[in-house]
């Protein structure tokens, strides 16, 4: 399947997990915000959210400063 | 001393009327108050926004002054005085609430129910996330306006302003953390804060962030 990551076309494999593709990453789940098709994914909804083909997927890591 | 009146005239001749009635009744909180939060202060409070909500558990340190609005006469104060008092020189008449407090999941529940955009201005990471996932999943109805990469000096314009989603705005040029030899300077860190500025002044006059 091709889902839009962080506005690239990426292709997962089918009934790929949210988690899964976190942690494949290397994304630390207490320094990001995850947008699925604009709408905010709980982090303790990480485990359950399955991505599906055409998914706008954004992952947003936050670095230190201010 | 200049009146109510003088001051307003001064920004409405600037602005307009119908702009300023918009900024003195907003309401905006300011979470953390450093390089990035204490400048997003300044700004709004010079621009005649009525309403801010500071929020800091710290006090002024030296290591601050080289980016965060304060001087050696504030040393050791909570910056949310600090800031307070400068913020008063600056507008006698603004309305200021002032919370000395660390925030976190358990105390953020009724934290922000006075206003509708919150400032996420923090340093640390970790806070950031929390802050921002707990806002778009708590208040969906409010804006967060953050700031992620800002660390050195040049490339200005890397630094911009995203829309994430429809009430998540994220400035900063997104790479530049701090490592070695390479913190945090006031020019550039007060980009990223004008635009967080910016883009709460736009949400507050109800026009495109970008």
């Amino acid at each position: 399947m091709i889902l839009t990551i962080n506005g690239e076309k990426c292709q997962l494999a089918d009934g790929t997990v949210l988690t899964a593709y976190l942690e494949e990453r290397g994304y630390r789940p207490d320094l990001i915000a995850v947008e699925l098709n604009r709408n905010i994914v709980p982090k303790k909804l990480y485990g359950e959210t399955v991505l599906s083909d055409g998914d706008e997927l954004e992952v947003v890591t936050f670095m230190g400063g201010g | 001393m200049l009146s109510k009146e003088e001051l307003r005239g001064v920004r409405v001749a600037r602005h307009g009327e119908e702009v300023q009635q918009k900024l003195e009744s907003a309401h905006v909180a300011i979470c953390g108050l450093g390089g990035l939060g204490s400048n997003v202060a300044f700004f709004l409070t010079r621009i005649g926004v009525g309403h801010l909500h500071l929020i800091d558990f710290d006090r002024v340190d030296p290591s601050n002054l080289n980016r965060q609005q304060y001087a050696v006469r504030h040393l050791g104060m909570y910056k949310t005085q600090a800031l307070a008092e400068q913020l008063l020189e600056i507008d006698p008449y603004i309305d200021l609430r002032c919370d000395c407090l660390k925030i976190t999941e358990g105390n953020a529940g009724t934290l922000f129910d006075e206003e509708t955009i919150i400032c996420e201005a923090f340093d640390v990471p970790e806070a950031k996330a929390m802050l921002v996932n707990y806002c778009l999943e708590h208040y969906p109805e409010k804006y967060i306006v953050s700031a992620s990469g800002m660390a050195g000096f040049g490339d200005s314009n890397s630094i911009k302003t995203q829309k994430i989603t429809s009430h998540f705005i994220l400035c900063g040029d997104q790479v530049s953390e701090i490592r070695e030899n390479y913190g945090l300077m006031a020019p550039r860190v007060a980009i990223a804060a004008a635009h967080e500025a910016n883009a709460i002044t736009s949400i507050i006059l109800e026009k495109p962030v970008c």
